[in-house]
């Protein structure tokens, strides 16, 4: 067989047809791996939830709630988890951006808003350093941030005045993070307080029917 | 305030070569003179800008709103390498002294990974916010002057090495590896800047 | 038995890392572990071997002014699909390699093989050649990440050989993987120049 000649039409059809067929493989391709990819996150998602909220205990609970806060261009997403039909506190989920967009931080607050535990879902943060976050700021490292409660402490970096020693070498990603857990701190205050304006809002409307 | 220290941080405390290792292969290769190694920097912080502008576009009003995020790689790296041919031309009619002396790395450009590290990057921070057109452009302007500041001072220094008497099996290469892990030894002390 | 001379060609006289100087990118930034360095190598060769034998294929089938569009579109393709089956098999690695899977596209090896190798050989030559070039690639960023990870924090694929506090930080951040990277460069070249 010769080799194509080098023709205006020629090359034409070849980039078509070669651009035509990788599209259509990476579409079969994503239809096949959309599935597995969403399980694995829900997966993740899960065991997440329960690291954060048993701090690495056995343990079964069940996600009674789920609301979503904005903040900022930000979404919140807040799940409150029960044990035994007891509220043991929430878990919240936000993505921020360190040195690259990305850095997806799970945490979970007691009902005080002490901070439980952490986990770092997903970063794209360099591979080695910053990629650190999941381990550094656990119990017992060197920017312990476990019991600690944002509204009480001043949950940022010792070079910005704050009390957590920052990742060595890494100090966009652990403000990125801490940023992260201090906003998430305040979702949960912020849905908090909507609730119960919803409910004073709810309960005037009632007097006020009930008035006339 | 908000730009300048995304700026700094781009240029000094991440840099693109010394601590994001972007593009290293254009780093070692066109850095034996600094003429070429000025040159290399220009036509990268040209491409850079563009390509920036382009991909964001694409991503937020093709692959966002079609919902073809996957296509992101290969449209990216398309749109990179037509823009790298015609800054080829360009140059060609413009400059033809400065087009002889980056010869065979122009086109190497396409496969700069720093062009696509960066589009990519940008990009991927189209969908939740955390990059607008402005930041992504001072974000690709600064990574590309961090790129141009160290190809450049990494060029002096080789220029100089080139007078010094290195044992064989160290030559080329080795020598200059070395060179950059201590340039970027001196980078990581700009961490305490930002 | 040329097929094997190939593949042997590719790990050791052509090895693309060590002796080429091809791909410095992801050799650098993602050797801070054995293991990193290892899923990197094993990525890149995987999308080596795709690429090398689908262009060998359809290479009479390619103009020659529009040859390198068509690799890259090619190569792009093959990335994105491994982009995907990382994602959804083995997420822990996809996340600590993160930024450098899409980047393979850029990685001059794999080009740079389907344009010196593939594009003027047979089929299953170009295939071994892909397996010969990903084993070298391979092997230079798990040995170059075994070393990091060793000086850097006293591990090797997480097996704790001694205290981190022996470690030497500048082994993991970026100084350590160019000094690191130039003493193995070192070390091959007074192997095989028997200088």
């Amino acid at each position: 067989m010769k080799k194509l000649e080098s023709t205006l039409p020629n090359m034409v059809i070849v980039l078509t047809c070669v651009s035509l067929i990788s599209a259509t493989l990476l579409g079969v391709m994503q239809q096949l791996t959309k599935e597995p990819i969403a399980q694995i996150e829900r997966q993740t998602l899960e065991d997440g939830i329960k690291k954060v909220m048993l701090g690495g205990k056995a343990g079964e609970l069940t996600v009674s709630r789920t609301d979503t806060v904005e903040m900022d261009n930000t979404a919140f997403i807040i799940y409150t988890a029960e044990q035994g039909g007891v509220e043991l506190g929430k878990a919240v989920k936000a993505t921020v951006t360190g040195f690259s967009p990305g850095l997806t931080v799970l945490t979970g607050f007691d009902v005080e808003g002490n901070i439980l535990g952490y986990e770092i879902l997903a970063t794209a943060e360099t591979p080695g350093l910053g990629a650190k976050a999941d381990q550094w700021f656990q119990k017992g490292a060197k920017g312990d941030i476990i019991g600690k409660n944002p509204g009480a402490n001043n949950m940022t970096v010792s070079k910005d005045g704050g009390e957590v020693d920052a990742i060595t070498a890494s100090t966009i990603t652990s403000r990125a993070f801490l940023k992260a857990v201090n906003m998430e701190y305040k979702a949960i205050s912020n849905a908090a307080t909507e609730a119960t304006t919803g409910a004073t809002t709810k309960t005037e409307a009632y007097e006020t029917a009930e008035a006339e | 305030m908000e730009y300048v220290l995304l700026a700094i941080s781009a240029i000094f405390v991440n840099n693109v070569v010394l601590s994001q290792f972007l593009g290293i292969c254009p780093f070692l290769g066109v850095s034996k003179k600094m003429s070429t190694a000025a040159g290399m920097g220009a036509a990268v912080t040209f491409v850079l800008t563009l390509a920036t502008i382009v991909t964001y576009l694409l991503q937020k009003y093709v692959l966002n709103a079609f919902h073809i995020e996957y296509m992101q790689t290969i449209l990216f790296i398309l749109v990179i390498a037509s823009l790298v041919q015609m800054v080829e031309i360009i140059l060609k009619k413009m400059s033809p002294s400065l087009y002889s002396a980056l010869g065979v790395f122009l086109p190497l450009i396409t496969t700069n990974c720093c062009i696509l590290g960066v589009a990519i990057i940008v990009g991927n921070g189209v969908a939740d916010g955390s990059y607008d057109l402005i930041k992504g452009v001072v974000f690709a302007i600064a990574t590309a002057i961090g790129y141009a500041l160290a190809l450049i001072l990494f060029s002096v220094l080789r220029e100089h090495l080139e007078l010094m008497n290195v044992p064989e099996a160290m030559k080329g290469t080795p020598i200059a590896l070395l060179t950059a892990g201590l340039m970027a030894m001196a980078f990581v002390g700009f961490s305490g800047m930002v | 038995m040329n097929n094997l001379k190939v593949i042997l060609n590719g790990i050791i006289k052509e090895n693309p890392a060590l002796v080429l100087l091809l791909g410095m990118c992801p050799t650098l930034g993602t050797t801070t572990s054995a293991m990193n360095g290892m899923g990197m190598g094993l990525a890149t060769m995987a999308v080596l071997m795709c690429s090398n034998t689908v262009i060998s294929l359809i290479k009479r089938l390619i103009p020659d002014m529009v040859r390198i569009p068509s690799f890259i579109v090619i190569i792009a393709t093959f990335v994105t699909v491994l982009e995907m089956l990382m994602k959804a098999y083995v997420p822990s690695l996809y996340a600590s390699l993160g930024l450098f899977i899409p980047l393979i596209v850029v990685n001059c090896i794999v080009l740079g093989r389907a344009e010196s190798f593939a594009a003027k050989n047979s089929p299953l030559a170009s295939l071994c050649d892909g397996i010969g070039s990903g084993l070298g690639f391979t092997l230079a960023l798990t040995m170059l990440g075994a070393i990091r990870e060793i000086l850097g924090s006293g591990m090797v694929f997480g097996i704790r050989l001694w205290s981190e506090d022996f470690g030497v930080l500048a082994f993991v951040l970026a100084p350590g993987a160019f000094i690191a990277l130039a003493y193995l460069i070192v070390i091959v070249n007074k192997l095989t120049k028997k200088a």
